[in-house]
């Protein structure tokens, strides 16, 4: 296929503008590696953004970042880590899950997945962080919006809605990023032993107290030992970020509030990090190839019992919990469809959704990835579709049937 | 500012007899109003300088009624203008001489308290203040707290997409959201977000309907995040001798690492406004006050108020009050919430601006805000949600006096143009409504705007919904839509293809 390698925006408006015109296709990628994410597109050609890699202006003082979307996260990383900041979003590094090499997913990627990583209720997702972009419409027009400033609401709110739009509507060329500090310290809690009905419930009881925990998760048995970190049984985890005098304390608050369901166990410094690097990266449900992952949204307390619900259904179930019950991850053999009408009963009964993040192209040709919009919904979104690439070429089929 | 709203329909006005009659067949008798005395109390918002009455205004209760009466409108094309309690600042809810006013004010309840999954449900004319109360005694708050929180809806809040003074560290309302229901103006009632979940499968619409400012579908049902209430909370309140010095302290925390329930700024003319109106204990004679409220766990609150404190001092800090007593601490903040009733009483009328900057270049705005002053003759006191880099510069001036009104607004307007000028924004919270609209060119190029105005026409073709707020210019959506072909020839052939 003929892959397109644009230099400068306006390139990229020029490309744009006569694919429309001559209704070609494309497919748009950030690194250019990956293929299985959402729905294959059908595309005439490849817009390779490779191009737009780099950092244009960084500002720890007012900690902005403004950037070229094919800025590899793994340099990106480098370069705040060097001024003690961070993407307090904390987007993961699904590559190995699908068989690739860690380190090579770009920050664009992640904002138009709308990735976000273990502190979500706290911290919010790539949509929260997103401040103003540049970008080109389907139209083969640039426009900017947003700004780069964190309290903006003059005009819509676009970043955020190209945030998760899988390059369905407008192709990025620069995004400006709100960026938070690295803490002085940080320490996780782990309570061993804990059974799922039990987890559900001291889960919520932990992030609705006044201890702040910056994220709060559950590996039951069989994930935790298959952990990076090597946990000894099924762990209830909480980080704890802050100045690290104040840390002691935090503990020994949580040992009062989950009383004798176990006892606390401190895992302290880079043994922290990993452990919550592997939550993130679903790093437990690896490599299982042959499995089909689900991604399910869910009311937080709602999630220890779906799981349990379908860990009886379907034999050979694999999961774990993050957000404090509000993400579920479901590895599930791929079967012929990944057992969607049961999974998708359950989050759907449970007031979620869910989405098929990785399967064989088998199953996603009758499976859809993202759980259908409602018909009042379903309607607005093809407007904006057409509002924002009326000839359809920007990859089509990524987020489903057009 | 000499303000063009869109052009009334004459033969709108001219039906309205007949309008207001088929209104009342949709709606309850008590929900229909169309009498001169009783249109008045809804001429103007907060924006005070502009009033026009609407035709009619309708009081709904269900979803189902704003659904027959938005598809009602739109079969007649008749303008709608959606109202919470009436408190934007930037004209929002100004009416239209040809519309009718869409009033939330009777969805009023509370219809879901759901503590196991910290949200609530209720209907957008709760107001903010209300949603706290309901769970206040379970340890819970909804954290974006707006000044005007006693007074302001739920729906008003997601229309503008409100802060207030602890959103540096909760966020603003659209970090706070987790669904709405809304009614388009076709009738269509959408559920949008992912209802009790952090996300929604598709677009994210949640995102872009939060601080749309009325002009995208009426909001009818919210659903908010609750936070936990902190274990502790502590404040300190220091004066310094000049604006610099603040400014730099304030970058210094934050750059720290340290993330404040909030930090605040007033600047001498705001101090002793708040001095003179209800004697917080401000030091009178300092530049410029800041007040850094931290909160959290205990033992955390009392190491990072150390820290606060030493980082004040090394900026030269010229006074310093710190306090864990929650009385004290309220003592505080009591000039910074009074901060617009006391200018008011300073000066029979004020415009409050709302741009945002670059924190590090605020001791150049200032002096800038200082010498426009000085140009314009008019006082101007500043507050300031200084840890987000958010200003709001009051501007003083006298109605009654011949063009005191047209100065201060020429003078607000500099203000916001060298907002941008620095790298910032027209509008942090507020709104742009009428008062900033024709300024959106400032940040803004045509293409920009057609992008988002194209994002309304997906909402609402006919452009019947709060018209004339945001857009300094309005094009029909089918001129919009058309897609311009530029001719056959490959404009990138010399690209490099693999
Ligand atoms: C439903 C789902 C399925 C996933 N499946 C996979 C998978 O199969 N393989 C995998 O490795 N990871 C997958 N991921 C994870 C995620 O895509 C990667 O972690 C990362 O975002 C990819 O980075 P990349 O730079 O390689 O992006 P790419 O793979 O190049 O792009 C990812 C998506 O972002 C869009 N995009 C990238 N840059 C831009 C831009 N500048 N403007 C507009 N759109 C842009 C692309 O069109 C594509 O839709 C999946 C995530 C989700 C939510
Ligand atoms: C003294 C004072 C202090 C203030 N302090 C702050 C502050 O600290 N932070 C801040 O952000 N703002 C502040 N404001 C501004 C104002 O209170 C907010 O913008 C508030 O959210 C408006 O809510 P409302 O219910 O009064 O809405 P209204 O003024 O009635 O309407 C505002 C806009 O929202 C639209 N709208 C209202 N309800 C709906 C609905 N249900 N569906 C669709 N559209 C709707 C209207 O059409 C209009 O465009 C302050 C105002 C005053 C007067």
């Amino acid at each position: 296929m003929e892959r397109l390698a644009p230099r400068s925006t306006a390139d990229v408006a020029a490309i744009v503008a006569d694919c429309t015109a001559r209704g070609h296709r494309l497919n748009v990628i950030g690194a250019g590696t990956r293929a299985g994410l959402g729905h294959p597109v059908t595309a005439d050609a490849v817009l390779d953004l490779g191009a737009f890699a780099g950092i244009e202006s960084y500002e720890p003082g007012e900690q902005i970042i403004t950037l070229g979307p094919a800025t590899p996260l793994a340099e990106l990383d480098a370069v705040l880590t060097d001024s003690g900041q961070r993407l307090a979003f904390d987007p993961p590094d699904t590559g190995p899950l699908f068989g690739e090499a860690p380190g090579l997913g770009t920050i664009g990627g992640a904002v138009a997945a709308n990735l976000a990583g273990p502190a979500r209720p706290r911290a919010g997702a790539a949509r929260d962080h997103l401040l103003g972009i540049e970008a080109v419409s389907g139209r083969g027009e640039v426009f900017k919006a947003g700004g780069r400033v964190v309290k903006n609401v003059t005009g819509y709110d676009l970043p955020k809605l190209l945030a998760g739009s899988f390059g369905t509507l407008a192709v990025m060329t620069r995004l400006t990023l709100r960026l938070g500090g690295r803490p002085p310290g940080t320490v996780t809690a782990a309570l061993l032993d804990i059974a799922p009905a039990e987890a559900g419930h001291l889960m919520q009881r932990i992030a609705g107290s006044g201890l702040e925990p910056v994220a709060i998760a559950y590996l039951p048995a069989e994930v935790a030992v298959r952990e990076r970190h090597p946990l000894a049984a099924a762990a209830l985890l909480v980080r704890f970020e802050g100045p690290a005098s104040a840390l002691p304390e935090r503990l020994a608050d949580l040992q009062r509030l989950v009383g004798t369901a176990a006892p606390v166990e401190a895992i302290e410094g880079p043994d922290s990090d990993d452990t919550w690097a592997a939550v993130r990266d679903v790093a437990g449900l690896l490599p299982d190839g042959e499995r089909a992952l689900w991604r399910l949204s869910l009311p937080p307390a709602a999630g220890c019992g779906v799981a349990m619900d379908l860990t009886a259904a379907l034999p050979g179930l694999r999961w774990f919990a993050d957000w404090a019950g509000a993400r579920l991850w479901l590895a599930v053999p791929a079967g012929a469809d990944a057992a969607a009408e049961t999974v998708r009963a359950a989050a759907r009964a449970a007031g979620g959704h869910a989405l098929l993040f990785r399967a064989p192209l088998t199953v996603k040709a009758r499976v859809p990835v993202f759980e259908p919009p409602a018909a009042g919904v379903g309607a607005i979104e093809r407007s904006l579709r057409a509002a924002f690439d009326p000839a359809g070429i920007l990859n089509p089929g990524k987020m489903g049937p057009a | 500012m000499s303000l063009t709203m869109p052009v009334p329909d004459g033969a709108v006005i001219e039906g309205r007899a007949d309008l207001l009659a088929h209104l009342a067949r949709l709606l309850p008798a008590d929900a229909v109003i169309g009498a001169d005395s009783a249109l008045a109390a809804y001429e103007c918002d907060a924006l005070t300088a502009y009033v026009q009455r609407p035709l009619a205004v309708v009081l709904p209760r269900t979803t189902e009624e704003v659904a027959r009466v938005l598809r009602a409108c739109l079969e007649r094309g008749v303008r709608v203008v959606p109202r919470g309690a009436g408190t934007s600042l930037s004209g929002g809810a100004l009416p239209l001489a040809d519309g009718i006013v869409l009033s939330l004010a009777r969805f009023n309840r509370i219809l879901d308290i759901d503590l196991d999954n910290r949200c609530i449900t209720a209907q957008p004319g709760v107001t903010n203040l209300a949603l706290t109360k309901a769970v206040e005694a379970d340890g819970f708050f909804y954290a974006p707290d707006p000044s005007s929180q006693i007074a302001c809806t739920i729906g008003g809040n997601v229309a503008e997409n409100s802060g207030g003074v602890h959103c540096l560290k909760y966020g603003l309302t659209t970090h706070n959201l987790l669904g709405l229901e809304i009614v388009l103006m076709d009738g269509t009632v959408a559920r949008i977000g992912g209802g009790k979940t952090l996300d929604a499968p598709g677009y994210d619409l949640l995102g872009v309907v939060t601080g749309s400012e009325g002009l995208l579908g009426v909001v009818t049902e919210v659903t908010v995040r609750l936070t936990p209430a902190p274990q502790g909370i502590g404040a300190l309140l220091a004066g310094f001798a000049t604006v610099e010095a603040a400014g730099e302290a304030v970058a210094a925390i934050v750059g720290a690492g340290i993330v404040p329930a909030g930090i605040e700024m007033m600047d001498n003319l705001a101090i002793n406004a708040a001095e003179d109106f209800c004697a917080p204990g401000y030091p009178r004679d300092a530049a410029a006050l800041l007040i850094v409220e931290l909160d959290g766990p205990a033992g955390e609150v009392e190491a990072q108020m150390d820290r606060v404190s030493a980082i004040l001092a090394d900026h030269g800090a010229t006074s310093q009050k710190r306090t864990r007593d929650a009385a004290e601490r309220l003592g505080f903040w009591a000039g910074r919430k009074a901060a617009f009733p006391a200018v008011g009483r300073i000066s029979p009328d004020y415009l409050c601006m709302d741009g945002t900057i670059p924190r590090a270049r605020l001791p150049e705005v200032l002096g800038r805000i200082a010498s426009l002053s000085a140009d314009y003759g008019l006082r101007c006191a500043n507050v300031f949600h200084a840890g987000d880099g958010n200003l709001h510069p009051l501007i003083l001036y006298d109605a009654n006096v011949d063009d005191e009104l047209a100065r201060a607004e020429a003078f607000g307007a500099d203000i916001l143009r060298t907002c941008v000028a620095v790298g910032g924004v027209l509008t942090g919270e507020h709104g742009v409504g009428i008062e900033k609209r024709d300024l959106m060119g400032e940040m803004f190029d045509d293409t920009d705007l057609a992008v988002q105005q194209r994002l309304k026409c997906a909402f609402d073709p006919k452009g019947l919904l709060n018209p004339g707020k945001v857009f300094p210019v309005l094009h029909a959506c089918v001129e919009l839509g058309r897609l311009k072909v530029s001719g056959g020839k490959l404009r990138f052939a010399d690209l490099p293809r693999f």
